[in-house]
């Protein structure tokens, strides 16, 4: 009965049990991390993108998206951010296998992307405000486009500055195939980015 | 969660290119379907479908979601359960603004049938809270 008493638990030591059921081993709280930020990022999308539509649905006054919004270069857009996702993964993959040039040359064709797809937002903006003398304040149209557009874009200009990073890092040897969970994390940022834009190309360029 | 990741190298990934191809594919038909000569209700819902294909294929694929565990899954399942929640708020004022004159007939109709006669504004519109 003493022994049992004195005995102290080593919580130093590593318990097999709680590595294989617990989610929040340390390679993977990251991962968690990420996926409850996007969950609730997905939450706040979510609820703009439904507020649009009760907007939509209850004017009688909405212009007819195609007249007012270039859907071809919309699409182009969509296309670009498709292939950053492939090329993405393709810097993953890349990773995972050790090929640190390959990685780095899939990295910065993402992030090319991502500075292709804000420059055709940005031109589209200019379009609407210069010429379509659109802006925020204009029309319930013109607001909730601007806010659900502008959200998104926000989020490509961190996920850039985001894959920057990582690229830098990638150049100073900091990345590697053992270090590829940090790769895998911005992906999944970047990925979400991508079917963010997909609904919203749907919702607000398409119906 | 642990095990999954331990053995994410060594799992059997999938052939991402048909994926792309895939994505590029249903973008393109979603396209066609936003011009094709159908009524706007089936425009509509063949678009919400086809996108809502393209969201499961980049969320299932790219983002991995089919190699996680189901506890991961269910965090990714809120902000869905949320927004469905969310639309279903939203729905009586969308039925009311999508169909008016319907309701209204039926509504008159209903009255007439029952003798009574429904004429003048509704009282309720004009209800002010005393303050």
């Amino acid at each position: 009965m003493s022994e049992v008493s004195t005995a102290q638990p080593h919580f130093d030591q590593p318990l097999a049990v709680e590595l294989l059921e617990s989610p929040l081993t340390p390679e993977n709280t990251g991962k968690l991390g990420m996926w409850l930020f996007l969950s609730a990022d997905a939450t706040i999308f979510g609820a703009a993108l439904v507020a649009y539509l009760a907007l939509r649905i209850g004017s009688t006054k909405w212009p007819v998206p195609a007249s007012v919004l270039s859907i071809p270069s919309t699409a182009v857009m969509t296309l670009i951010l498709i292939c950053s996702s492939m090329t993405m993964t393709e810097a993953l993959s890349a990773i995972r296998r050790g090929h640190q040039a390959r990685y780095r040359g899939f990295l910065t064709l993402t992030i090319v992307a991502g500075l292709v797809f804000l420059g055709l937002q940005a031109r589209e903006w200019n379009h609407l405000i210069a010429a379509e003398h659109l802006s925020i304040d204009t029309s319930l149209f013109s607001a909730t486009f601007f806010i659900l557009t502008g959200f998104h874009g926000c989020h490509v200009i961190a996920g850039v500055v985001y894959l920057g990073v990582l690229l830098i890092r990638g150049w100073s040897g900091k990345v590697s195939a053992a270090k590829s969970a940090a790769v895998e994390i911005a992906s999944l940022y970047w990925h979400f980015l991508d079917l963010v834009w997909i609904a919203i190309f749907t919702l607000v360029y398409l119906i | 969660m642990a095990a999954s990741s331990a053995t994410a190298s060594q799992r059997v990934e999938p052939n991402y290119i048909f994926i792309w191809i895939y994505l590029i594919v249903l973008t393109g038909l979603e396209l066609v379907v936003a011009f094709a000569p159908i009524s706007k209700a089936e425009i509509t819902g063949l678009l919400v479908g086809v996108a809502g294909v393209e969201i499961s294929l980049v969320a299932m694929y790219f983002m991995g979601l089919q190699f996680e565990p189901r506890s991961l899954a269910l965090i990714a399942l809120i902000p869905v359960a949320l927004v469905g929640f969310m639309v279903l708020t939203v729905l009586p004022d969308a039925a009311v603004a999508i169909y008016p004159r319907r309701g209204g007939g039926e509504v008159a109709s209903m009255a007439n049938a029952l003798g009574h006669e429904l004429s003048g504004p509704n009282p309720n519109l004009n209800y002010r809270p005393r303050l």
